[in-house]
């Protein structure tokens, strides 16, 4: 991302919008700037501020105007004046960032789409998480704290050490240069992301092992965790197997995502139309 | 991902948060996909949701790339729910999100009858999603619990300003947008409803809960 520093006006409305705080307005140049190294690409500030066409002369000369006399304006808090945001063209591995930033765009250069994967979401199409397992989700940087890809991989070498297997679909599984270490591609580990999600399905035995392991591993990141803990519910629809084990471990489970079963595989006899992804 | 899974609140906290969500798996090839999410989609708005969206094109408040200089004294700022159905050109995760018991569970009895076959989800607290299932008569067929934020959690602000924040998972939201509302509604230069509209703008699938975000800047005036 950049701001053209022609059209800027230094309104400061955009140092707000970003969710890493990486615009700041130079007190030199009079412009909003990007500090490149904590921009995570996330394009916040490009797709989620309104645009107006303002001449920037104009719009400075009344800013300057209006700070003269000290009087206080009230402009719209969601509302780049002058459309100074323009696009920058990703290369590799900077690209990564975008891929996993912003959620509105395929992700070609991590071959798969999303942050994530569909984990139970759609268990009742896939069955991916069966009567005994246990899914994990191992979430980095959210919320709005951003993670580099060298913190993820701390995690990745504990659970590949608990001989764990990484979700093959996943983006971080696929930017692995070996998935049996969980060492990732050495070019991306400066890289900084919006979050990413580890995904591992063990044995619900296991949940306990793998938690520790989890906690261990966050005191060495500087960085937040989010984790989501998936199963299959009985046939009446309850779950008295995984959620007495984390209330054991001490988590007092608040709220979750029910899956209620109403999916089914169809035989497709025409050629679908392409699915774009970004997942809720 | 988990974008509805990990808001910040308590199971209480929930009683006004309930996004129901359709997604087609990737690896059932349907070609009626797109017409089942839009029937989902419309379905949705017989039960006043207070945001509806789609993963690709976000939801019923969305940016303007071509703002008027008059549009600050007449900006829209209703959600079109219509926008969303009308613009839904490809299969991917609908949502449709509820500020109450009621219509979430009257919605999911409908879905069920409906029986379009797609994957559909509740993200709410673990007893309202049960609740929802009990008024549909279905069995809850998997579960993904939320064990909430870890690690360096001393970097995270205020729980005032993480609840609004985490409403957009994909965090599209900053912290500082939304302590800048939080103060502006403080201050009296907006309403909280008018704070929660901005906030909305920058959920880029549509599952951001405006009712529950006005309830929060509300409170936040006074404590």
């Amino acid at each position: 991302m950049k701001i053209n520093p022609d059209k800027c006006v230094a309104c400061g409305n955009c140092t707000y919008v970003c969710p890493m705080g990486a615009i700041y307005v130079d007190p030199v140049l009079k412009r909003a700037t990007i500090n490149r190294d904590e921009c995570v690409e996330c394009y916040a500030c490009y797709n989620g501020l309104s645009q107006e066409h303002l001449n920037p002369t104009f719009v400075r000369t009344v800013r300057r105007v209006f700070a003269a006399l000290r009087i206080r304006f009230e402009p719209e808090p969601d509302v780049c004046p002058t459309a100074a945001f323009e696009a920058d063209e990703l290369t590799w591995p900077r690209v990564v960032r975008r891929a996993f930033s912003d959620p509105s765009v395929p992700h070609e250069s991590t071959g798969v789409e999303g942050r994530g994967t569909e984990e139970v979401k759609t268990n009742d199409v896939t069955g991916r998480v069966k009567v005994g397992d246990a899914g994990f989700t191992i979430e980095f940087g959210r919320p709005g704290i951003g993670v580099r890809f060298r913190e993820i991989q701390k995690m990745c070498w504990a659970l590949a050490k608990a001989n764990v297997s990484f979700e093959k679909k996943n983006p971080i599984t696929w930017l692995m240069s070996e998935v049996n270490t969980g060492t990732l591609r050495e070019d991306i580990l400066n890289e900084k992301v919006m979050s990413a999600i580890v995904e591992i399905k063990v044995p619900v035995e296991r949940t306990e092992e793998i938690l520790h392991i989890v906690w261990e591993v966050e005191k060495q990141l500087d960085t937040v965790v989010a984790i989501g803990v998936a199963t299959r519910c009985g046939e009446h629809g309850e779950e008295v197997v995984v959620a007495p084990i984390l209330e054991r471990m001490g988590y007092k489970l608040q709220r979750a995502k029910t899956n209620i079963g109403l999916g089914r595989m169809v035989q497709a006899t025409a050629e679908p139309a392409a699915r774009v992804t970004a997942t809720v | 991902m988990t974008n509805t899974l990990h808001r910040v609140g308590d199971a209480q906290s929930f009683y006004d948060d309930y996004i129901v969500f359709a997604i087609p798996s990737k690896s059932n090839k349907d070609p009626g996909a797109l017409p089942k999410l839009r029937r989902f989609l419309e379905i949705a708005l017989e039960y006043k949701p207070v945001n509806l969206g789609d993963a690709r094109h976000g939801g019923a408040l969305r940016s303007s790339k071509n703002l008027g200089p008059l549009s600050h004294w007449k900006r829209d700022m209703k959600p079109d729910f219509q926008a969303v159905i009308a613009g839904l050109t490809v299969p991917t995760t609908c949502a449709a999100v509820f500020d109450n018991a009621a219509a979430a569970e009257q919605f999911v009895k409908r879905i069920k009858e409906e029986d379009l076959g797609m994957s559909v989800n509740i993200s709410t607290s673990i007893e309202g999603a049960e609740r929802c299932c009990n008024f549909a008569c279905l069995e809850r067929h998997s579960v993904g619990y939320s064990l909430g934020f870890e690690g360096k959690t001393e970097k995270i602000p205020n729980s005032q300003v993480t609840t609004l924040s985490t409403m957009c998972g994909h965090g599209m939201i900053s912290h500082s947008l939304a302590k800048k509302m939080i103060d502006f509604v403080k201050e009296n230069r907006r309403t909280p409803q008018q704070a929660a509209t901005y906030l909305s703008r920058f959920c880029s699938c549509g599952i951001f809960n405006p009712s529950r975000a006005t309830r929060v800047l509300e409170d936040a005036r006074t404590h």
